[in-house]
């Protein structure tokens, strides 16, 4: 007897690519984020980022406020290290309208500011964990410590998520007086934590196994597709606008640039769990410095309907994400007359694409909360 | 001593009088075994429900604890009346039926599965008291019941399927596609371990194997019970082999469409099979009911609740493992320890038979002689399997050969 062997062409054993849409509303996109994916089984074909789900035209709605109005908007773009964006749309108006910020600001600018990062950090590496599959547990240790740091923003400003802290030409109050030894006890306490985080995943073998060699990104592919922060670190470009562009005092302070050798998923979470190590550096530096400073002005008097003369003015910062950069042209009344971001977020989530394809479902979760991505910051 | 002996396997000596009592006025033997039937199922359903109840508490409890919270604290004492409260709410929850959901086995699946995982208890016994061949401590003391627990334990995996197939639900049809792959799998590994169990007892019947065990079999069967352990928490679908689930890919796998008591039934049914898995753990390897000192059904519940918890254990502080990895695991690294262990103990007990029968003494050369096999054969091999690969696939050029066809923007079009 002679078996009949059907071949594709039969159109019985033809198999079909699977067209599936995780999100816009999924356990793992992190707000309101749509992958369009082609699997072939697990495997995936391809897929399609779609972005604009959060759409509030951040953007053209500062074209319509003042300048110390649109402060609180920059609190909504990466909600997770909102004084951050506050920092860097400062420094853009105080350039454009050439006040100068007193030395005690910045320096209070820079404790925030790492403090910022490590919170951003934390949670990303957190959430980074749950995509790969935790329950939770290594997420909820990490709140631990961010608990703590939300607690110090709330001493400062009354706010745990939005500050709108900081002011053009400095920050709207002084630190209150239990603030500075409360920042000095968690960045004595941080390293055990950060050890205790490291006992929980740097050697377990499942996270081995789900994260080395996974989502490779090469150093060109970063650089010709405008990656930056962590992300373009841990694939070996020593690149970080703090020391590169330094603004700010942070020329005043001793830190590394750590920087990982081959840009997988786990060279991405090593590479902020180093860089929260090198913010606890910079902060005690600068907590001892900023002691001996002489009291004096914790902002610049400027006027409230600030009048910047005409003239455009880029400037750009390291952003816990990544570069992020403001773009304001003047026409010298007293709302900007174009405000545009360069968030470091959207940029870093364009390469997901390229890294994805040939990788299985769960790979793709996995890519995607290493790319540590805050929907706010992407679609403004 | 009489009263005490009598308290030590209350329930089953209860069910030996009761059925003499009934013999001795003439009854049928059929109706008898129905009337038994009846009032032990009665029994068996109010023992499931009531302790998964303290499960589920227990669980949020645990992992409350675990990760620095406190879980459910508000209902009743300790929080303890939360899982009625949810039941209650979950009765009361509107039953969402998707338009295109292929009605009768969207609706029966969710009761296989509960039915699957209750048949369980019906050969787990506990107790000591006999009616010749048959323990009373059990429902039904088949001659192979451990065939039954096999061919029941599998029957889960068609709940999974006909509820995520009958769906119509992307996410859920590729949960139910990751079930079968998954559990079938490991079902093989499962039978192999307790097939070394098996040996050693050289009965299927489970009062014979817990009557065997004058020392739990977890002694002489580490390398099974591990396997035996890891295969059940695969069966399960609990992390880190909760790939059919897997919240953070596919919502929540198998069960995406299905809301209300619906849900509830997958959810208790997932519970009871983790009773009924413990259970199963407990009698093959813990010696089941037996314990010095206090009554039976302690020590059944506290070896039980031991498995329970060291699932929960793995399932809140391990990552999920990926599809490839997790059949890799099974087929490369199970089976074949599996096939060794059964190799050893045939061996031993073939010693054991032909030379050492009548031997009054404690096997404690057995003992030392399978836990370092166990302890050198899971180092050795798990070189061996990360040389292989650690099961992971070829991703390079599997990726390659995608990227060649599928490179260009606008994305492949697909009808």
């Amino acid at each position: 007897m002679e078996l009949e062997i059907q071949g594709p062409e039969s159109g019985v054993h033809e198999t079909q690519p699977f067209v599936i849409n995780f999100g816009p509303s999924h356990p793992s996109t992190h707000g309101v984020f749509r992958l369009r994916a082609i699997l072939d089984g697990e495997v995936i074909i391809d897929i399609e980022p779609v972005f604009g789900y959060l759409h509030r035209g951040i953007e053209k709605l500062a074209e319509g406020r003042t300048y110390f109005q649109i402060m609180p908007f920059t609190d909504r773009l990466d909600y997770v290290s909102s004084m951050s964006q506050n920092h860097v749309y400062a420094m853009a108006v105080e350039k454009l309208a050439g006040i100068e910020v007193p030395e005690r600001a910045e320096y209070m600018r820079v404790i925030l500011l790492e403090l910022m990062r490590i919170s951003n950090h934390l949670m990303g590496v957190g959430f980074w964990t749950n995509e790969l599959g935790a329950f939770m547990t290594p997420l909820l240790y990490m709140y631990r410590e961010r608990e703590k740091l939300l607690d110090l923003f709330d001493m400062l400003c009354g706010q745990r998520l939005t500050h709108n802290y900081m002011r053009i030409g400095g920050l709207s109050q002084d630190f209150p007086p239990e603030f500075l030894p409360a920042v000095k006890k968690f960045v004595r306490q941080m390293p055990g934590f950060v050890d205790e985080y490291d006992q929980l995943l740097k050697d377990n073998e499942i996270v081995l196994a789900r994260a080395v060699g996974i989502g490779i990104m090469p150093a060109d592919m970063a650089i010709n597709n405008s990656v930056s922060g962590p992300m373009l670190r841990a694939s070996g470009v020593k690149w970080d606008l703090r020391k590169d562009d330094t603004y700010s005092v942070y020329d005043r302070f001793e830190f590394d640039i750590p920087t990982r050798a081959s840009g997988d998923t786990y060279d991405r979470y090593r590479q902020r769990i180093e860089e929260i190590l090198q913010s606890l550096r910079i902060l005690s530096q600068a907590i001892e410095q900023f002691e001996k400073l002489p009291p004096g002005p914790f902002c610049t008097e400027v006027p409230l309907l600030l009048r910047p003369p005409r003239g455009e003015v880029y400037v750009h910062a390291e952003a816990p994400k990544g570069a992020l950069g403001f773009y304001l042209v003047s026409d010298g009344s007293i709302a900007p007359y174009r405000c545009r971001i360069r968030s470091a977020g959207q940029l870093n989530l364009t390469v997901i694409r390229e890294l994805c394809i040939g990788w299985k479902i769960s790979d793709l979760m996995s890519i995607f909360g290493s790319v540590d991505i805050c929907m706010g910051e992407i679609d403004r | 001593m009489g009263a005490w002996n009598y308290f030590v396997d209350m329930f089953a000596r209860i069910r030996l009088d009761w059925i003499e009592f009934l013999q001795d006025h003439g009854l049928a033997s059929s109706l008898i075994v129905f009337l038994d039937s009846l009032i032990g199922i009665t029994f068996l359903l109010i023992f499931v429900f009531t302790t998964v109840i303290f499960m589920i508490w227990l669980e949020r409890r645990f992992v409350g604890w675990l990760q620095l919270r406190f879980g459910p604290n508000r209902c009743g004492p300790f929080g303890l009346l939360q899982t009625v409260a949810d039941a209650i709410k979950l009765m009361f929850k509107e039953f969402i039926m998707p338009a295109k959901v292929d009605k009768i086995v969207h609706w029966i699946a969710p009761v296989v599965l509960v039915f699957a995982a209750i048949m369980v208890f019906a050969v787990i016994p506990i107790g000591e008291a006999r009616l010749g061949d048959r323990s009373m401590g059990a429902l039904a003391d088949l001659n192979v019941g451990i065939l039954f627990i096999v061919a029941i334990g599998s029957l889960g995996v068609f709940s999974i399927f006909m509820g995520g197939w009958s769906s119509d639900n992307k996410f859920a049809l590729l949960g139910s596609m990751r079930a079968i792959a998954q559990l079938v799998s490991y079902e093989v590994p499962m039978i192999l371990a307790i097939m070394g169990v098996v040996l050693v007892a050289g009965s299927m019947q489970l009062s014979n194997i817990v009557d065997a065990q004058y020392y739990p079999f977890i002694l002489v069967q580490p390398l099974g019970f591990l396997i035996y352990l890891l295969g059940a928490i695969a069966e399960l679908n609990r992390a880190p082999l909760d790939q059919v689930e897997a919240e953070s890919e596919l919502t929540t796998g198998y069960f995406t469409e299905y809301s209300g008591m619906k849900f509830g039934a997958f959810f208790l049914g997932e519970y009871i099979n983790a009773l009924a898995v413990s259970a199963i753990v407990a009698t093959l390897f813990l010696s089941g009911w037996k314990g010095p000192g206090l009554p039976f059904w302690f020590w059944f519940i506290l070896k039980v609740f031991i498995v329970f918890i060291f699932t929960m254990w793995a399932r809140f502080t391990l990552i999920r493992v990926r599809i490839d990895q997790i059949m890799a695991f099974a087929w490369k690294f199970l089976v074949p320890l599996a096939l060794i262990n059964i190799f050893v103990t045939a061996g031993e007990v073939l010693i054991w038979d032909k030379w050492m029968s009548g031997w009054e003494f404690f096997p404690w050369p057995f003992i030392f002689l399978n836990w370092a096999v166990a302890a050198l054969l899971i180092l050795a091999w798990s070189r061996l399997f990360f040389k292989l690969g650690g099961g992971r696939v070829d991703v390079p050029t599997v990726r390659a050969g995608y990227r060649e066809g599928y490179g260009a923007y606008p994305p492949a079009s697909v009808s």
